[in-house]
């Protein structure tokens, strides 16, 4: 697979919220806005491409038997050396988005990639496939982040443009289930129209 | 097998210890700077030197007292946590030189966006009743809400978080009595 494919395909072909349905809690719990939902996105692209890098270059050494409980181990070491890097430099954002930044650790996504990909490629391609999935989770929080704002809050990225609340609903649990609902099945059909 | 995963846990200590160490600082002074500003937050512009956290005897509630330029007591600040709708309710009641509170800050909360959540909106304590009130307003009975007898003015549709957020503020006087409004002025260190 050309080394540029590698990263789109975590954008369409392969995006982790609207086709392999992997980490949907943090994907409707951080969505109340657009900025939380990047960030979180980010957040999760960092531990993505830096545990795809360091398990594919040790999946070698490691016997079978232990495989998840090494994985899990990097992985975890990852999660929360990015804890304190944003509880250092980026306090804000490390109160906003507050349990749900250890909750990465189980987050599917970065398993199921060093399951999937990492521990049976080069150290260079899983990070590139860290890279493209981790672009395309954070695609897809930021715009079902945006969705909500949008409605819940009448804001864009903060800025506000209508006085007071919009459709409170969009900010709580149902709306984020609606909201992720109609986006699945207009990325569905949007990618099906671009098969044909 | 197990010296596997004792090598990978050694190594991934390491790094942690590493970044433990160079991020300990960071965090520390950041943490200080954003209580500092919270408690600032609600006391009278006056306060300007601020005091470490103290308990207050015989609980565990913790307070800063502030002082003005001249080193006389400007204001002091509670940190209360009444139980609202959604969980615990994080607080910085500031009172002001005379006892009476001057503003109150919401650290941290899990009410309802657009109901309970107001709490935190700009201005929201002095908004709805709350600055100026003191010692003797509890006896009275008036740091309540309207509708069970006090001048408070509830969130329109949010009773509960409204209820705990009064609780919280009338818990932090009671706090300031046992406290004692003692004025021995702090000894500036030159």
């Amino acid at each position: 697979m050309g080394k540029f494919k590698l990263i789109t395909k975590g954008l369409i072909k392969e995006n982790p919220t609207f086709v392999l349905l992997l980490g949907m809690c943090p994907t409707l719990a951080t969505t109340t806005s657009a900025i939380n939902g990047m960030s979180m996105g980010l957040a999760t692209m960092f531990v993505l491409i830096l545990s795809n890098i360091v398990i594919s270059a040790i999946a070698g050494y490691i016997p079978d038997k232990v495989r998840i409980p090494s994985y899990i181990v990097v992985i975890a070491t990852f999660v929360t050396m990015l804890q304190f890097l944003m509880q250092a430099f980026v306090p804000d954002i490390y109160e906003t988005l507050g349990l749900f930044i250890p909750l990465i650790v189980v987050n599917c996504i970065v398993l199921g990639r060093a399951e999937a990909f990492a521990n049976k490629n080069s150290v260079g391609d899983s990070a590139l496939d860290g890279i493209g999935i981790g672009l395309g989770f954070t695609m897809s929080l930021t715009i079902l982040g945006l969705v909500r704002e949008i409605l819940g809050s009448g804001s864009a990225f903060g800025f506000k443009f209508i006085e007071g609340d919009g459709i409170l609903a969009f900010v709580l649990a149902p709306g984020a289930f609606i909201a992720l609902g109609y986006l699945l099945v207009i990325f569905k059909k949007l990618t099906s129209k671009k098969a044909e | 097998m197990s010296l596997c995963l004792l090598v990978i846990c050694l190594a991934c200590s390491a790094l942690l210890a590493g970044v433990y160490a160079l991020t300990k600082e960071p965090i520390a002074t950041a943490e200080k700077a954003k209580n500092e500003a919270a408690i600032k937050e609600v006391l009278p512009s006056a306060a300007v030197v601020i005091e470490e956290e103290k308990k207050v005897e015989g609980t565990d509630y913790t307070y800063n007292r502030a002082f003005d330029e001249q080193g006389n007591v400007a204001g002091y600040a509670i940190n209360v946590q009444p139980t609202g709708f959604g969980g615990p309710i994080r607080m910085k009641v500031g009172f002001d030189a005379d006892g009476c509170i001057w503003n109150v800050k919401v650290l941290s909360h899990s009410e309802t966006p657009g109901l309970g959540a107001k709490c935190t909106d700009e201005g929201f304590a002095v908004n709805y009743g709350y600055r100026g009130l003191g010692y003797e307003d509890i006896q009275a009975g008036k740091i309540k809400v309207t509708k069970d007898g006090g001048v408070i003015n509830a969130i329109t549709a949010s009773t509960i978080t409204s209820r705990a957020y009064a609780e919280g503020v009338a818990l932090a006087v009671e706090l300031l009595e046992k406290i004692g409004k003692t004025a021995d002025p702090l000894i500036m260190e030159e």
